[in-house]
Order: structure tokens, then C-alpha cells, then sequence
């Protein structure tokens, strides 16, 4: 028998229908999957388990727990299955922890209230279970505030609370989303540890079908609500039976067509950044004390030619977006030089910078955040052309935004628009078009792609990879995700504690890493070819 | 959490000494010679010298801010020109007045305010939330003044239940003095308590929608115990900063009220020693109020670091 | 403490459509308007004359030919009502006219430089709410004379400090973001960035504090008015009114009711104004709908 049971699952938000028909079973000790793009109703479909819905929904078919009717219960049966029954990990491990409690409140405050367990009891049960989610009380002591934690150890926190009981079903909603590869390679080592230990069943929520398909046995992929296709991990992802599956498989493998890549070494480099340093001044600790300085991006040289698409990857902190900050000149090195087109660009001032930012463009990662709301596409797209010693007429303006929009395929009458009448994947080619209008040689990308679905995500990569080969612009990729690097880069330079640990041609690097921190981030990367593979050896 | 309080203590006290040597030279550049005011104009000028020499007035200006300043710390503020007496004396005889009517005040304006605040914010959108928000909606609207005045006309002269207005001190009893000072604090009161209500509504809502939230309700807890035991805390320190604020609102509202009561605390003092030119009161009582405005924010700073351990830790 | 701002991703067609389902908004909206509409119309008619004393008719209650009564100098309250509205509203718009120019720009370049500049410009802040507003007031409208003008400065001052404040604290919450990056990438200055980027993304923020200190210097101008201190006599203003009403109460309640109303309303209707716009353009509002 199955421990959740779905079945015929509805659910609207005011007038707005987020589920039709869903259907899902999860069996006790197994792992399901659930799979889909954003808004595709997959966390709500958690939320309508653990009755924590918005007020607004009405949801209608049948949920069944352990032989209780969910749809039916009434709060104080919620209550009571709640952190008892079914435990929930969530995806923002950052907010998700009570600031002005310690961890040890936090987690020994579910054991008290369900168990009626006494403080000391149950505070000992709340160490027992730091110490297995990785925490050990003598580095992690009970008393510990979740500032004091970084992001990774504030999710083991999360986990933690959501196992104290040893729950029968745990639910994690995009668990390891916030994290970088190498923690989330940890964190779904514990869980999938976590679920062997007590026979719990895990609904893994995620949109990364590389990481549902190391952990999943059963999967389920949701699209606009409605279940496309559901089944055995392995089989359903090597057969690929449904259109929607094998649009999201190869999605996630995509791999841009490029013509050999531009020959490095002839004639002058595009970039060259030589021996740059970045201190931040530590915090002060006292009115004459100060913690020592902190150093973001310690001795770092690096050069690229014309036309060179670089992948510059690390772990989040490694001080990969600092280097690319002062790059593009918007933070100065606390020494060390930066020359650009042979030009040096460190320590000059904005009117002196404007022929060096007008061949030099920037894409940011987060595609909502990147455009002022307040403006229209015209306005927000043009803007880089401030930098022009020619101010171009407003005739000429619309003519060569209309020119860069065309490029990156989107039409001309967009420019009327604002940014919120567009999608993620739309903006990030809104994103584009501002980057490349002044003809830049160099652009560089922060996470350009990793706040996309997979699809989009793909699109995206086939725009840079063309726009590479048609405009010539050498690109600096930032990133944390070695696909990406592996898609669209010739060489890759590593990052870790804020020096470059190995560089070289990208396959190279990434099939042959060489440094520690190189072989670290190559074996976290979740990997769907790998994962079938696997999946398939597993089971014969 | 020293290092948080060292900077904290520090910014008071050079707000303080900032904040002297601005009320110092307000009262310097007015208009109008104190030993003039005092002799009369029938006085020559010649006797006008001589006491202005006795005052200290013509001693080079640091010397006579150093001075001044120096008074203050040891408590010694002048003598008052209209007075005639020790300002120290006048103000220690109206504190006696103005403190209780403050501190009842604020003590009822919290009390009062914080639970509606959590009522409304627990049962948001319904029947109890608007009527609660209504009134509070039309208590931040009122004049506290206006608001005495009809508390007078209704409970002094319509119900003869207290006092329409004065002081008789505490030395016939306190129960004749507080009865005294109820309305007063009624009107003071009410309209911040409205304000503080609305604060601490929305601080809970805001709360309520965090993430954290989510997380304790995924353990079990019932709403109740979400509200009390995780929201209440994180909101507390916006009320916090408004309940500070509050402080310097319920001081200046004091002169006010004071008039409409006719009580003779140092908003009433403060108010005719302006009017009377007496400018030695009114550097004192100026000086008070600054000094209780910012030791009421130090004070406010250092229970931010009690609520939130994040302030604490910061080294 | 960061503030968070959640920037409304609409049209201003949108804004206005919802702006008008918005119950507070449309009451706050109808009753300023009124308000506004009383104290111009008070120029070109009233019912009586302000400034004629008809002693023949002091104190009488309210009636047909005088719906809210006559004072103890026989002038028609609601003729006095009409013009203190247009008093109160000069110098409470005047005043907030005052914060926002000296006060935006102040917490926008603290915002925009950081450092030292944004410290002492914090400090002086500090400075100036150690001040009880009232009481300083009180303090500039004895030295220089009592009257609507020094009125005027006295509580324009302090709405500087608290719209440099706001304008601060929404400033840096926008910094941080993308587009303002993407904006300095492409190679604008700071003062650029401001008027263009930050400015418009605070203008609601702004808005909401500019009613706020609207209604807070209406009671204000009120108190300082009921002290003697502001627009002086003939000239009729609410808190004068309140004054010469107090020792009348027990013969003469209408002199007290009418004037206090008239605060409470314009007051009401200013807040709901301000809650309906915050409540009309912040999205965590519309979310909990």
C-alpha cells in the first residue's frame, strides 16, 4: 500500500487553475520524483499535501496519508501530522530558519510539542539529530543562531527539523536549488542516507531532472499542472516515450553548434588582468579593533584573446563575481592591473572609462531583476549607448535598438513595451540585445542562465553561441553549473578561495580535473547522462 | 554585542553634546538682553553691566558654553530670571507632575495597543480586524488636544466623575493626584496607542509572511503558537522603534495637554518660560527633554540587541 | 534594518483601475478632495463674512441659517471652517514641500555616496529627532514671532530629517539591484543613476510618507494655532478655534465639535488616502488578497 496517494488532484487559487487531475503515489522508502518547470505546479502540489496552502485555494479530488483523508482533515489533525508524520524541507534555506532562535530551540521545539518530551529530553534528541544531518554539538553547539550558519549548514538545520520525528513521508521542495553543486551534492547524500536509515518516503520536488534522476526510483513529470508522464526513473528517462520527456532530457543536455572557436594567440589579447588583488576591510570588532581584512580575490592574472569564450567556474564565494565586477570596472582592485585592448582600465575615472566600457558589456543572471521596472524596452535597451561620443538621435536610437532586438529574435515592436510584459527567457534576451547594441568585443555574463527553465535555458545558449560566431564577441562566463561551461566555453579557468586553480581547454579540465577543487566540482555536477547510465547499470 | 553597545553609547553621547551646543547658540543669537529683562527699563545702563558681569554674559562665548554645559552635568542649571529661584528647584517640583503623566501615558498607550495590534493581525481581513483597524484608523486622526477637550466635556462637566483641569499635588494623597492626571493621560494616550496598534499589526503581518513561518508550521505548531511564539518576537523591534519615537511625541504632546489641563508639569513651564523670554528655564527644560529623547533611543537601540541576536553577535 | 521594496510591475492604466476598487483609497480620495474643494471655494464665497463681528447673534446653536453655530463674536462657524481649511492646508502641503525638497535629496546622495557623507548626514538626523518636533516648534514660532509663515518653517524643518530618511532607506534598497548595475556598467553617474533609476522606483514610497506628513502637519499647525503660535487673528484657523472654544464648552459645544471635526476628517481622509495608494501599489498587499 502506498503511504501518499493522489488521486485525481485539483486545485484552483482565486480564479487561476493550478492543478488538473494530478496524480502521484509515493510507497514507503521510496524516492519520487517530482519534475517540471517553474509554474508548473509542483510546489503547490506540496503545499496541498501539508495543508499549508494559501487562503484562496480550493482544491478537490483526493489525498490520501497513511489512510487519512488529507482534503478532509481538520487543522488540529494537520497539526498533529505536521513534523510528526510528514516532515518538509524547503528551498530557501536562508529565510527559512527563525533569526532570534538558536538551532537547538528550533529543532527540540517540534519534538517538545508532539512528544510532550521535557526540555532536557528533548534537546537531547535535538543534538542527537544535529549531530546526524553533519552538525556535531562541539563545532555546533544547541545554543548556535542561524546567522551563525552558512547556507549549507543552515539546510542541514532545515533537515533536521523536518527528521526529528522520524517522519513517514519527507517532502523537500527544490531542496538544494540555493545551494552550489558541491553542497548540493552533500545535502542529497544525507537525505538519500536519511531515507535509507528509517524508511521514510521522500517526494523530491526539483527542476533539475539530472538531480531527480541520481535519487529518484519512481518519477513523475508535471507540466502546466497536469502529470505528462509517470514511471520508473530509468525507463521512463531512457525511453523517452513522451514528446514533453524527451523535450526536457535533451533540454538539459543541450549542446550550442559552434564552428571551431577563434584561434587564441593572434595578435594582441582582449583582456589581460595581471596580479589583481581585492582586500575587504574586516569588520570592526571593538572601537579599535578590526578582524582582519578579507581577501575576495587574492593574485589572480589571467588573458583573453579576441572572439574567446572563457568559462570562469567556482563555488559560490570562491570569488569569481568580485573578479568579474572589477573586469567590468564597477570595483577597483586593491592592486594588481587590468588592461583592456591594451589599455589599462584600473584607476581611471568614469569620463576616462567610456571608450573602454563601450566595447565591454555586461549580462546578469537574474532576468527580473536586471530591468528598471519603471522603464520601456526602448529606454532600458538603449542605455549603454551613453557611452557613444556621438549622442545618436532619437530616429537613430529606435534604429538600432529595433536593430539589436532583431538580433537576439525579438521584434522591433517590442521596444514599446515594458519588462514586465515579457517572460524570463524574453528578458534574458532583452538582457542581451542591451549588451551587445554598442557592438562590444567583450561580454561578460554572470549566471546567465541558471534563473531559467531548462528549455529556455537552451534557447539562451544557442543566442550567445550564435552571436559569438556572427559578431565576433569573446564572452566571460561566470558560473557554478559545468554544463553551461562544457556547452558554450574553449577554456575554463577554476576558482577556489580567490585564486585560479587550473586552467586549460575546457573538455580537458572537466573530463581530466587536475586540482583538488577542479576534481571536487566535476564530480558534484549532477550529470543526466551519467545518471541513466547509472540508473540503468543499477538495475541490469 | 560591546562593540554594538560601545557605538551605540558613543553616537548618544555625541548627539547630547551636539544637540547642548545647538540649543546654546539657538538661545545666543535671540534677540533680547537677560539682565535688561531682569533690571526693567527704568534700570542705567551702567547697573545692567554690572550684573550682566555677576551672570557671566560677558565672558568670551566657549568659556561661557563650557560653563553652562558644566552647570548641567553637576545638576546645577541657574536661576531662573522670572523666578527667581534655582531652575533646578522648578524643575524637580514639575517633574513631579510631568514624569507620571508620561509614563502613565505610555504605559497605557502600549498596553492598550499591543493587543489590539495582535488581535487584528491574528484574524486579519475579518469583522474584528476592520472594526479594530477602523477605530484605530480615526484615533490616529484626533488631535490629542481636541480629544481632551471632549474628554473633559464629557467626563468632567456632563459626569462630573474628575477634574475638569489643575494639579492638587501629591501631597494630599496620590489618589486625588492621579485622578488628576487620568484624562490627561487618557488624551495623550489614545491617539499613539492607535498608531502603535497599526505598527503592530503590520509588523506581524509582515512577519507572518516570512519563510520561517512556513517552517514552524511544517513542524505542527498550531497558528496560535506560530503568532506567539515565532511572530511576535521578530516583530517586536519596528514596534520598538515607534514605541521610542513615541517617547519624544508623548514629551512634546505634554505642552499641550498641559495647557488644556492647566497642570503645572514643564510643558507648561517650558511654554511660558518661551513666551517670558526666561531663556535659563528654557535651555534647562530643553535640555532635559533632549537628554531623556535620546537616553529613551539608547535605551530602545540596546533592546533591539536583546530581541535580535544578530545585533549581539555582530563583532 | 534594510528595507524591502517590492516594485510594481504594471501599467499606469492598471494602477488606476485598481486604484478605484480600493476602498480606502476612494474614500480618503473623495474626502481630500472635498477638503481641497472647501477651502478654495472659501476664496470666492462663504456663507457669512469671517471677518464681520454681529454680536447679536454670538453663541447661537446650530440652525438653518447657521448650521454649525456662531461664536462667542457671533461669526458663522462653518463660514470659518471653510477658511481655516485653506490655512491648514497651506501651510501642512507648504511644510511637506519643504521636507521633500530639502529631504529626498539629502537621503538620495547619502544613499548614492555610502561612506562617511551618508554617516554624518545620519548623525545630523539623529541630531534632529533628539528635538521634540512640537516643542521645537513651539521654541522657533515664540523666537520669531508667532504667524503661518514661521508656522510654515517650523514644521517644514522637520520633515526633512524624516524624508531623508525614507528616501534613504528606499534608495538603498535599490542600489544593490541589477538594473542599477547594468546602468553603472554602461557607464552613468551616480547622480544619473539616481534621477533616473532610483528616483522613479521610490516615488510611491514617497508618496505614501508625503501624505503621512501632510496629515501629521495639519494636527500640527493645529496645535501650534490652539498655543497662539500659528496663523494669527482675524485670520480663522482650526486650532484657534479650538482655543477660544475650550473656556465656552459647557454653553457652547458646537465651537468645540465643528473646528475638531474638521482636523479629524481632513486628517482621516489624508491617512486613508495614503493607506489606499501604499495598499494599491505594494504587491505583498495584493498577494494576501
Amino acid at each position: 500500500m502506498s503511504l501518499l496517494d493522489i488521486e485525481n488532484l485539483s486545485l484552483t487559487i482565486g480564479d487561476t487553475p493550478i492543478l488538473r487531475g494530478m496524480e502521484l503515489s509515493v510507497a514507503p522508502g521510496e524516492v519520487m520524483g517530482l519534475v517540471g518547470e517553474s509554474g508548473s505546479g509542483k510546489s503547490m502540489t506540496a503545499l496541498t499535501v501539508m495543508q499549508l496552502l494559501p487562503h484562496a485555494a480550493r482544491a478537490t479530488g483526493r489525498v490520501s496519508f497513511d489512510g487519512i483523508d488529507i482534503l478532509a482533515a481538520t487543522e488540529d489533525q494537520m497539526c498533529a501530522l505536521r513534523g510528526d508524520d510528514i516532515g518538509m524541507v524547503f528551498q530557501e534555506p536562508m529565510t527559512a530558519l527563525n533569526p532570534v532562535k538558536t538551532i537547538g530551540e528550533q529543532v527540540a521545539e517540534g519534538i517538545r510539542w508532539h512528544t510532550r518530551a521535557s526540555r532536557a529530553a528533548a534537546e537531547e534528541r535535538a543534538r542527537k539529530m544535529l549531530d546526524r544531518v553533519g552538525l556535531p554539538s562541539a563545532k555546533f553547539p544547541l545554543s548556535r543562531y542561524p546567522h551563525e550558519l552558512s547556507g549549507g549548514q543552515r539546510q542541514r538545520v532545515v533537515i533536521a527539523i523536518a527528521c526529528a520525528l522520524k517522519p513517514k513521508l519527507l517532502i523537500a521542495d527544490e531542496p538544494t536549488t540555493a545551494l552550489d553543486v558541491v553542497l548540493q551534492a552533500q545535502i542529497l547524500d544525507l537525505l538519500r542516507d536519511l531515507v535509507a536509515e528509517s524508511r521514510m518516503g521522500l517526494l523530491l520536488i526539483s527542476h533539475d531532472l539530472a538531480v531527480v534522476t541520481e535519487m529518484a526510483d519512481r518519477i513523475t513529470i508535471l507540466r502546466h499542472g497536469e502529470v505528462m508522464e509517470a514511471g520508473d526513473t530509468a525507463r521512463t528517462l531512457s525511453q523517452q516515450l513522451h514528446p514533453y520527456t524527451r523535450q526536457l532530457a535533451q533540454a538539459s543536455m543541450h549542446v550550442p553548434a559552434r564552428a571551431r572557436p577563434h584561434g587564441a594567440g593572434s595578435g594582441q589579447p582582449l583582456l589581460q588582468v595581471e596580479g589583481v588583488t581585492r582586500d575587504y576591510p574586516g569588520r570592526r570588532s571593538s572601537l579599535f579593533k578590526r578582524a582582519p581584512d578579507i581577501r575576495a580575490v587574492n593574485d589572480v592574472s589571467l588573458s583573453m584573446a579576441p572572439g574567446q569564450s572563457v568559462a570562469l567556474v567556482g563555488r559560490s564565494g570562491c570569488g569569481k563575481s568580485t573578479l568579474a565586477r572589477m573586469i567590468l570596472a564597477l570595483d577597483r582592485p586593491s592592486s594588481g592591473t587590468i588592461r583592456f585592448r591594451g589599455e589599462t582600465v584600473t584607476g581611471k575615472n568614469e569620463a576616462e572609462l567610456k571608450p573602454a566600457r563601450r566595447d565591454m558589456q555586461v549580462v546578469f543572471q537574474d532576468p527580473y531583476g536586471s530591468f528598471d521596472p519603471r522603464q520601456k524596452v526602448e529606454k532600458l535597451v538603449a542605455e549603454p549607448l551613453h557611452v557613444l561620443d556621438k549622442k545618436p538621435t532619437r530616429a537613430e536610437r529606435r534604429e538600432m535598438v529595433a536593430h539589436a532586438l532583431h538580433e537576439v529574435g525579438l521584434d522591433q515592436r517590442d521596444m514599446d513595451k515594458y519588462p514586465h510584459e515579457f517572460s524570463g527567457g524574453q528578458r534574458q534576451r532583452l538582457s542581451i540585445a542591451r549588451a551587445i547594441i554598442t557592438r562590444p568585443k567583450l561580454v561578460v555574463a554572470d549566471e546567465p542562465v541558471s534563473a531559467l527553465d531548462v528549455s529556455i535555458r537552451a534557447q539562451i545558449l544557442d543566442l550567445f553561441a550564435e552571436l559569438n560566431q556572427k559578431l565576433g564577441i569573446a564572452y566571460l562566463f561566470i558560473t557554478h553549473d559545468l554544463t553551461v561551461a562544457r556547452a558554450i566555453t574553449d577554456e575554463v579557468l577554476v576558482m577556489h578561495d580567490g585564486k585560479i586553480v587550473e586552467r586549460g581547454k575546457t573538455n580537458e579540465v572537466l573530463d581530466h580535473p587536475q586540482s583538488e577543487a577542479a576534481k571536487v566540482l566535476v564530480t558534484a555536477a549532477p550529470d543526466l547522462h551519467r545518471a541513466i547510465a547509472r540508473r540503468m547499470q543499477e538495475q541490469g | 554585542m560591546t562593540a554594538y553597545l560601545l557605538k551605540r553609547l558613543t553616537i548618544a553621547i555625541a548627539t547630547l553634546v551636539l544637540a547642548s551646543m545647538v540649543v546654546f547658540a539657538v538661545l545666543e543669537i535671540l534677540p533680547g538682553d537677560p539682565a535688561r529683562l531682569m533690571l526693567g527699563m527704568n534700570a542705567s545702563a551702567d547697573q545692567v553691566d554690572l550684573l550682566r558681569n555677576q551672570m557671566g554674559l560677558n565672558a568670551p562665548l566657549p568659556w561661557r558654553y563650557l560653563h553652562w554645559a558644566g552647570g548641567l552635568l553637576s545638576l546645577d542649571f541657574g536661576r531662573s530670571y522670572t523666578y527667581s529661584v534655582p531652575v533646578i528647584d522648578l524643575v524637580r517640583e514639575r517633574l513631579a507632575v510631568s514624569l507620571p503623566l508620561a509614563l502613565i501615558a505610555l504605559a497605557l498607550s502600549t498596553i492598550i495597543a499591543i493587543p489590539v495590534g495582535l488581535f487584528s493581525a491574528s484574524r486579519r481581513g475579518r469583522a474584528g480586524d476592520t472594526v479594530a483597524m477602523g477605530a484605530a484608523q480615526l484615533g490616529v486622526a484626533v488631535p490629542n488636544f481636541w480629544f481632551a477637550l471632549m474628554l473633559i466635556y464629557v467626563f468632567a462637566v456632563w459626569l462630573r466623575l474628575v477634574p475638569a483641569g489643575g494639579f492638587p499635588g501629591w501631597g494630599a494623597g496620590p489618589w486625588p493626584a492621579l485622578k488628576s492626571l487620568l484624562l490627561p493621560a487618557v488624551a495623550l494616550a489614545l491617539p499613539q496607542a492607535a498608531i502603535l496598534a497599526r505598527v503592530t499589526r503590520s509588523a506581524l503581518i509582515e512577519v507572518l509572511n516570512e519563510d520561517y513561518i512556513r517552517t514552524a508550521r511544517a513542524k505542527g505548531l498550531p497558528y496560535r503558537a506560530v503568532l506567539w511564539r515565532h511572530a511576535l518576537r521578530n516583530a517586536m523591534i519596528p514596534v520598538l522603534t515607534i514605541l521610542g519615537l513615541q517617547f519624544a511625541f508623548l514629551l512634546a504632546g505634554t505642552i499641550i495637554i498641559e495647557n488644556v489641563f492647566y497642570l503645572p508639569g514643564l510643558g507648561r513651564l517650558v511654554f511660558q518660560a518661551i513666551t517670558q523670554r526666561d531663556l535659563i528655564v528654557v535651555e534647562s527644560v530643553v535640555m532635559l527633554l533632549v537628554a531623556a529623547v535620546i537616553a529613551v533611543n539608547l535605551l530602545v537601540d540596546l533592546s533591539y540587541a536583546v530581541v535580535d541576536p544578530r545585533l549581539r553577535s555582530r563583532q | 534594518m534594510t528595507l524591502h521594496i517590492d516594485i510594481p510591475e504594471e501599467t499606469f492604466a492598471s494602477i488606476l483601475a485598481k486604484a478605484f476598487r480600493n476602498t480606502a483609497f476612494v474614500a480618503g480620495f473623495v474626502i481630500t478632495l472635498l477638503v481641497l474643494a472647501m477651502a478654495i471655494i472659501s476664496y470666492v464665497w462663504t456663507p457669512y463674512d469671517v471677518t464681520k463681528l454681529v454680536i447679536s447673534d454670538k453663541t447661537q446653536a446650530p440652525s438653518m441659517a447657521h448650521w454649525f453655530g456662531t461664536d462667542h463674536f457671533g461669526r458663522d462657524i462653518l463660514s470659518m471652517v471653510m477658511v481655516g481649511a485653506r490655512n491648514s492646508i497651506a501651510v501642512a502641503l507648504v511644510a511637506v514641500g519643504i521636507g521633500m525638497g530639502a529631504g529626498v535629496p539629502l537621503g538620495a546622495f547619502a544613499a548614492a555616496r555610502g561612506g562617511l557623507v551618508d554617516e554624518a548626514l545620519m548623525r545630523l538626523n539623529d541630531l534632529v529627532f533628539a528635538f521634540p518636533a512640537l516643542l521645537s516648534a513651539i521654541m522657533i514660532t515664540a523666537i520669531f514671532g508667532p504667524g503661518a509663515v514661521n508656522a510654515i518653517i517650523a514644521i517644514g524643518i522637520f520633515n526633512i530629517p524624516v524624508f531623508a530618511r525614507v528616501a534613504r532607506a528606499g534608495a538603498l534598497a535599490i542600489w544593490p539591484r541589477e538594473f542599477i548595475l547594468a546602468a553603472r556598467a554602461a557607464g552613468k553617474s551616480s547622480t544619473q543613476i539616481s534621477i533616473e533609476h532610483v528616483l522613479p522606483n521610490i516615488a510611491t514610497l514617497l508618496l505614501v510618507q508625503g501624505t503621512i506628513q501632510f496629515a501629521l502637519g495639519i494636527l500640527a499647525e493645529a496645535g501650534l494655532s490652539y498655543l497662539g503660535l500659528g496663523a494669527q487673528p482675524p485670520m480663522p484657523s482650526w486650532g484657534r478655534m479650538l482655543f477660544d472654544a475650550q473656556t465656552r464648552m459647557v454653553v457652547a459645544s458646537w465651537m468645540a465639535i465643528f473646528p475638531g471635526m474638521a482636523i479629524v476628517v481632513t486628517v482621516l481622509g489624508l491617512n486613508l488616502l495614503g493607506d489606499g495608494i501604499a495598499d494599491i501599489l505594494d504587491p505583498k498587499s495584493r498577494r494576501q488578497r
